[in-house]
């Protein structure tokens, strides 16, 4: 499993490969619609992350010190913006989660609009799972 | 005149040919400018709307050479200024034909004005077992103020519904109005639908059964000549900023004998008589209920901005914009899978959309990236949104400044737009 950080700087090179926005943007929507759906019965209020305009819905689960993430949500460039986010964090320990912020954002060529625009939810996002990785975290600490 | 006209872009056929266009368009500077590389279309007139340069020079010379605070210096600044500042007093009475500019009550905008009747109206009339009437297709503005000081006074909210075009259900409301009905509080232009509502019809039933009436003008002043005489409405409001004003600023029009007995809203300087550590006197209408120093220059920018409209004319601008409406619904008509949410026969030059198989923001974030700003969400209206069982629309709406390649511009980028996402 590669680490944090390299998964981060892969996603920079791919991005910044690409010739213009339009690619980009169409890149983003691909990675939205190749997306697993979460089941309906995961879409519930519990397990929503409100953005302004669109819904994202996250379940977190723990196996062997590592926090997985499924998430879903009901706009198409936002379920791309997920499934970036759960490349770089699911399937990580809760410390490195905690200890890398998505920097990749602002690192890819239009990270600043996107994440400028509160309506996609993609700063709620990122903390829900933060305040995952910092529940299993403390669960874990008190394992015997 | 002529040199306008030869100017004239328009597609041929078009029944605005006399509509001086091109001249309202350079008086504009933002429409010039360009979004990603691209020309903007900006088709959020709903939110707002940007401002003419004769408004932007106003402020700028209001600032640069005459301002001063009002009703309160000796000096010529002061006196220069209060006179401006009354001078838009007097326009807006104009413009809205209200029998007195002593009517006209300066707000921050709708929503202020809103909240001023709530809380001025509530506390003087309103008493446990009371009703105020909503429709179902109200602005959050014209919601939650209601809700608040009906709680605080023991009153009920009873909605008027709509049916599936987004039309108000008349019957309904006639058979909700009952004595106990205080107050009915109604958009007259719809910003989640466009549908214009009947409120000279909606005043009179009102009247009829004693309750007062306050109409939410902020999506009509733009389009529509407002006579709250003719109306007979009992409050009226509106925003600046929508109607190519300054932020800031916004009217709220009531009838002298509701205002006078009215208590105020904020208290404070400027709307005092006499005070004392015993108690405290209130001055007359208007400035009893315009606390504190008011937002001089974007007032002063108001009456620049309603003179300007008054000039190019509002019947010219609604002929226009009906223009750009129906050729709009036309076009967006041809594309697959979209649906016009809200189909009233009376509408103002607004659109809320839905298409299959894309989620609004998706169609918002990237036309954006074509140059075309449209708004997408819930438009402050989350009861519209439920009855038409939708989480959000689309919509796009014209002023008057807009043209019929806007239009085409925003159909081509929505075609564009919906091969990538479906
Ligand atoms: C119908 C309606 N009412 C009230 C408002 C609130 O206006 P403002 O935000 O200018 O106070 C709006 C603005 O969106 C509106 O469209």
């Amino acid at each position: 499993m590669p680490t944090i950080p390299d998964q981060q700087a892969a996603i920079v090179t791919q991005f910044n490969a690409l010739p213009d926005w339009d690619a980009r943007y169409k890149y983003i929507i691909d990675l939205g619609k190749q997306l697993p759906s979460l089941p309906d019965a995961d879409k519930n209020d519990d397990n929503i992350v409100r953005g302004c305009q669109s819904q994202v819905w996250m379940v977190a689960s723990e196996d062997g010190g590592k926090v997985y993430f499924k998430a879903d949500s009901d706009a198409l460039i936002v379920r791309g913006l997920v499934a970036l986010i759960l490349q770089v964090y699911s399937g990580q320990p809760p410390e490195a989660i905690l200890a890398n912020p998505p920097e990749f954002i602002n690192q890819i060529d239009m990270g600043k609009h996107l994440s400028m625009q509160r309506s996609n939810g993609l700063a709620a996002m990122v903390k829900q799972i933060q305040m995952y990785a910092l529940g299993y975290k403390v669960k874990l600490a008190q394992q015997p | 005149m002529t040199a306008v006209m030869n100017q004239l872009t328009e597609p041929e056929g078009s029944p605005t040919t006399a509509y001086p266009i091109e001249a309202i368009r350079a008086e504009f500077p933002i429409l010039a400018t360009q979004v990603y590389g691209k020309p903007l279309v900006y088709l959020d007139n709903g939110a707002t709307t940007h401002k003419p340069q004769c408004v932007i020079d106003c402020i700028s010379q209001f600032y640069s050479k005459e301002y001063g605070t009002v009703r309160r210096g000796v000096y010529a600044l002061s006196e220069g200024a209060t006179e401006a500042f009354q001078n838009t007093r007097e326009a807006v009475a104009t413009f809205l034909n209200a029998p007195s500019s002593d009517e006209i009550i300066f707000t921050r905008g709708s929503t202020e004005a809103i909240n001023l009747v709530a809380h001025s109206f509530g506390h003087t009339y309103l008493n446990p077992g009371d009703e105020i009437l909503i429709s179902a297709m109200e602005h959050h503005a014209n919601i939650v103020p209601w809700q608040q000081i009906a709680k605080l006074k023991g009153a009920t909210i009873k909605v008027i519904p709509m049916d599936s075009n987004g039309v108000l259900d008349m019957s309904a409301y006639a058979s909700l109005l009952s004595p106990k009905t205080k107050l009915v509080a109604v958009n007259h232009v719809s910003n989640a639908l466009g549908t214009i509502n009947p409120v000279a019809e909606m005043i009179k039933q009102a009247h009829a059964v004693g309750a007062a009436v306050l109409v939410d003008g902020a999506q009509s002043t733009p389009h529509i000549t407002v006579d709250v005489q003719a109306l007979d409405a009992d409050f009226y409001c509106f925003s600046g900023h929508k109607v190519y004003a300054p932020t800031g600023v916004g009217v709220l029009f009531g009838k002298r004998t509701l205002l006078e007995a009215m208590v105020p809203y904020q208290t404070g300087g400027d709307m005092i008589d006499q005070v004392s550590f015993d108690g405290t006197t209130f001055t007359d209408i208007p400035h009893k209920f315009e606390a504190g120093t008011p937002a001089i220059a974007q007032v002063v920018g108001l009456g620049e901005a309603l003179r300007y409209l008054t000039r190019i004319g509002l019947p010219a601008i609604a002929q226009h914009e009906a223009d750009l409406l129906a050729y709009a619904t036309e076009r967006m008509q041809t594309i697959d899978g979209l649906r016009i949410i809200g189909t009233a026969p009376h509408k103002a030059s607004l659109i809320s959309f839905v298409v299959d198989g894309a989620h609004p923001l998706d169609i918002g974030t990237l036309l954006d990236h074509e140059g075309v700003a449209i708004r997408t969400g819930h438009h402050c209206a989350q009861p519209v949104m439920r009855h038409f069982d939708v989480s959000a629309t689309a919509r796009v709406s014209f002023g008057m400044y807009n043209t019929r390649s806007e239009i085409d511009a925003f159909v081509q980028a929505l075609q564009k737009v919906l091969t990538l996402l479906r």
